[in-house]
């Protein structure tokens, strides 16, 4: 993986060591090497990022820096939209949709001097934990392209992991930021709900949408989570870590920890391990209700998508692609007493949620259950068993998603096969800025691995 | 409605429409609808504890 980040980078764009124009070649250099084989874009605007860079190297020029995303080349997930360019969310329906207004988050984005270099490949209307069902194709492994990158946001984590852009700007409805950002081995970050506004973001489910960042680094994903909010892209210094000292996390059991691969459970136990001999207290916590997680997701998340699509639906079936067609019919046979249940449900997890993290700084657990699944598989083999890739990829993050707590994916080494693993810790209500104070912490302790 | 007769009304409609994997799916979804009517923290308008909350006084 290119080991710049946005917080290394910014020093030197600032004084000028470094431009803007150079790095956008650079990303769009990967893009054109990279593009054929992982299609990881749905468009790529070369001519307007070099536009901006050029921009933004004459504004720095001439003293005009406007902070550590000034001339940084991003992408964003091509559901989020950019004023002139066309917001497809992976689907031949919305072909000729050119956005005629910036979504707000791009707003800020602009605002701070951030270059666009492209939006990225999606599971079509983020309706997927696979990048598979994608009108421009399936999005691919960087370290395998017979494997997914996990999604929905599959198209940003592969553009981040490999260089195509620094960072990128994805969607979290069920773990769309977490689970790619686990399966590639990048930072992903689903802020607090409402803390990032989603306007102008096609809508899987809008009561579970999350806008985040996808970064090489949790100091990225600060950057980028201020700006997306609206705060200005100030942050503590790179060496302002906590120390692990004092540190109360707790590792949720049970249903988290049933249907974990061999490889994925070996990976967290590792990194727990290590935690704690660096001084974190570990504790455990359970979610007493968590096996009524994926049926409450399930029923809210169908009726919702059911009702953004139904007219076009009728109109234009066909324009859909036939796994997200089919499973949007579906949400249409909800019936409205079973989504109160589920609304009900909600209620309930999200205070079991708070119950678990009563006394600890976080909640921690694996971001994604297993590695990145073969394109094209409905099941993988877990524990001896086979599971459903959509229910065991959605396990670990989707309870966040209900309650609209915080929560962060981490890289936390690999499988024996070479494929990425992720931590998962999850925050306070309200306090995304502490979670990620920790996740720093956490990150520079699994990184001294090596 | 049972779960039984929405999935019967559910499977018939998909397979007039010529969508037999939407009966599949239908099948799943049956699954979890069971499973989400059977947690224990429903309401049940025949039980003392469905009233709310609980006043002391």
């Amino acid at each position: 993986m290119p080991t710049d980040t946005i917080a290394s980078l910014a020093p030197q764009v600032a004084s000028g060591a470094i431009r803007s124009e150079r790095l956008t070649e650079d990303a769009l250099s990967v893009i054109t090497r990279l593009q054929p084989s992982l299609n990881a874009f749905i468009t790529v605007t070369a001519d307007e990022a070099l536009a901006l860079a050029r921009e933004a190297d004459r504004d720095i020029a001439a003293g005009r820096y406007r902070g550590p995303l000034h001339g940084i080349p991003l992408s964003l997930k091509d559901l989020i939209d950019i004023a002139g360019v066309t917001t497809t969310a992976a689907s031949k329906l919305r072909e000729g949709c050119v956005a005629l207004h910036d979504a707000p988050v791009v707003r800020h984005l602009r605002d701070a001097g951030a270059v666009f270099v492209g939006k990225t490949n999606l599971h079509e209307f983020a309706f997927g934990t696979t990048n598979e069902d994608s009108a421009w194709g399936p999005a691919r492994h960087p370290d395998d392209p017979t494997r997914s990158p996990g999604g929905s946001s599959g198209g940003s984590a592969i553009a981040v992991r490999t260089g195509m852009s620094i960072a990128s700007v994805g969607t979290d409805t069920g773990g769309s930021i977490r689970i790619p950002a686990a399966a590639c081995g990048i930072v992903g970050l689903k802020p607090g709900w409402g803390e990032v506004s989603a306007a102008g973001v096609v809508p899987l489910s809008r009561q579970l949408d999350h806008v985040g960042p996808l970064a090489r680094s949790v100091h990225d994903a600060e950057l980028l989570y201020n700006v997306l909010r609206g705060a200005g892209a100030n942050s503590g210094d790179e060496d302002d870590v906590e120390t692990l000292f004092g540190l109360k996390l707790a590792a949720l059991d049970g249903y988290f920890a049933e249907r974990l691969s061999d490889e994925v459970d070996a990976g967290i136990s590792a990194a727990l391990a290590l935690l704690r001999q660096q001084g974190a207290k570990i504790s455990t916590a359970s979610i007493f209700h968590a096996q009524d997680i994926a049926p409450i997701y399930l029923h809210l998340v169908l009726a919702d998508a059911a009702a953004y699509h139904a007219a076009a639906l009728q109109r234009r079936p066909h324009a859909y692609t036939d796994n997200v067609r089919i499973r949007l019919e579906m949400g249409r046979h909800v019936l409205a007493e079973d989504y109160v249940r589920a609304t009900r449900g909600r209620q309930v997890i999200t205070h079991e949620v708070e119950q678990a993290l009563a006394g600890v700084d976080a909640l921690v657990l694996p971001a994604l259950a297993i590695e990145a699944p073969p394109i094209g598989a409905a099941t993988v083999p877990v524990m001896g068993g086979q599971e459903s890739v959509r229910n065991v990829m959605l396990r670990c993050t989707q309870p966040f998603n209900l309650s609209g707590h915080p929560a962060i994916s981490l890289p936390c080494g690999s499988s024996k096969a070479g494929l990425p693993i992720g931590l998962q810790l999850v925050g306070h209500a309200g306090r995304t800025p502490e979670l990620l104070r920790v996740a720093r912490a956490v990150e520079r302790v699994l990184n001294s691995r090596g | 409605m049972t779960i039984e007769q929405w999935l019967e009304d559910g499977k018939s409609d998909a397979y007039r429409r010529k969508m037999p994997e939407l009966a599949d799916l239908l099948e799943g979804l049956a699954r979890a609808t069971a499973a989400l009517r059977a947690a224990d923290w429903n309401d049940d308008a025949g039980s003392a504890e469905s009233t709310g909350e609980t006043d002391a006084n």
